[in-house]
């Protein structure tokens, strides 16, 4: 079972609660597909195992000798990554979705494509927490788009057999949607009060589009500052809460020390039970 | 000579745009027929990314050799300078293109040597 945690808002406890659910289940992968700040590593000092494997994404190469200038690949670019001008072609890589338009488009084949490095994956097994084997993304820094690495760690790890968790980006946008996407079950973690509400909200809009069954924990849950919006929503929209974690400085301090705190151990327990009711709900 | 100036406008007294990219008009002066014209640029204001490359292609297309306008961008300048479009920055204009494109006529704008749009956030 492929199992994403995602939010809308940032800094809800995504990680956190992956991690949670890690330790207390037998042996699983954990595939951070935070590409941007990968920091499940830091918890499960994994001891790697392969030397990094570069993800690369396809951009046109010109073949100027050929070019006629003639500029139908600008034209045929809904990304505006190329210019024409009388002397020579602009690409503006950073722009192409590697979509082969303008290379379909040229009438003097004078596009071929070549390869450009957008980040790595690399593989490891847990030290201090053995059953736990870690998939981490981490793209390189200036790269606008995370999408072509999430596909790429799913599509070499997020295999059909026993339990998969994949840590989330945040927010809703196209890194969000390539993750959680063809999900088997999507927990979103909120934060109860009317930001986390509001992100949530977003979020659940995705899964419901995406049509992946959803359901909700609410992190710092019991604290006074929060309110019962998630509550109402969740209710609203018919979205179980497969869980509460209350809010504690003890397991702040140690998180920030870079452990797991066994604190909630029995809370992720219960979010497990919780997901396999609702796994034999929607079978 | 083509001379386009960025403007929320499509006429000579329309109020210029500061920014090149997504300024909603190029309102454009002939300087040999002495006449004036327009390029809606509806497309790059809807564009996700690349408004300024795309901006910069439009008055590429038109034949424009000089653009007056606020801010350019590091995208939209590689643009303009492969497409030998010389760049003059408004400077304190803020008033109507006709204004701005005197000013330039007159010798008070300086060019837009590198990319300045950053510029704008530190104001």
């Amino acid at each position: 079972m492929l199992i994403s945690i995602a939010s809308g808002k940032g800094g809800t406890g995504k990680t956190a609660l992956a991690l949670l659910l890690a330790i207390v289940h037998g042996p699983i992968t954990l595939l951070d597909c935070d590409v941007e700040e990968p920091n499940c590593h830091l918890f499960l000092n994994p001891e790697w195992q392969n030397p990094s494997q570069k993800v690369t994404v396809t951009i046109p190469y010109v073949n100027l000798p050929l070019c006629n200038r003639c500029g139908v690949c600008a034209t045929a670019c809904l990304f505006n990554a190329l210019v024409v001008s009388t002397e020579s072609i602009l690409l503006f890589d950073e722009l192409c979705h590697s979509c082969h338009g303008c290379i379909l488009a040229c009438p003097k084949d004078a596009i071929t494509e070549e390869s450009k490095v957008i980040g790595n994956l690399i593989q490891g097994v847990s030290k201090n927490h053995p059953h736990i084997t870690l998939v981490n993304g981490t793209l390189k820094v200036g790269t606008p788009s995370a999408v072509p690495l999430i596909k790429k760690i799913r599509k070499d790890y997020a295999r059909p057999i026993g339990d998969i968790l994949l840590d989330c980006p945040p927010g809703t946008a196209c890194s969000m949607v390539a993750a959680v996407k063809d999900n088997d079950f999507c927990i979103l973690v909120a934060e109860p009060n009317p930001f986390g509400k509001h992100d949530l909200e977003l979020a659940m809009k995705i899964t419901q589009m995406l049509n992946v069954p959803t359901g909700v924990v609410i992190n710092k849950g019991d604290s006074g500052i929060g309110d019962q919006s998630i509550k109402a929503l969740c209710e609203n929209r018919n979205i179980p809460i497969l869980g509460i974690i209350p809010h504690s400085l003890s397991f702040a301090k140690q998180y920030a020390t870079g452990q797991i705190p066994d604190e909630f151990k029995h809370i992720a327990c219960t979010i497990w039970e919780n997901l396999a009711k609702q796994r034999s709900l929607v079978q | 000579m083509k001379i386009a100036i960025t403007a929320h406008g499509s006429d000579c007294h329309a109020t210029v745009d500061t920014r090149f990219g997504r300024s909603n008009y190029f309102v454009l002066y002939n300087q040999d027929e002495k006449s004036w014209n327009f390029l809606p640029n509806t497309p790059s204001c809807e564009a996700a990314h690349g408004a300024g490359i795309n901006s910069g292609q439009i008055l590429a297309n038109d034949g424009v050799k000089i653009l007056i306008t606020g801010y350019v961008g590091p995208k939209a300048f590689r643009v303009l300078q492969a497409q030998k479009i010389d760049m003059y920055s408004l400077g304190e204009i803020t008033g109507s293109v006709e204004e701005a494109l005197e000013a330039y006529l007159s010798g008070q704008l300086k060019t837009i040597n590198s990319p300045n749009a950053l510029d704008l956030k530190n104001k």
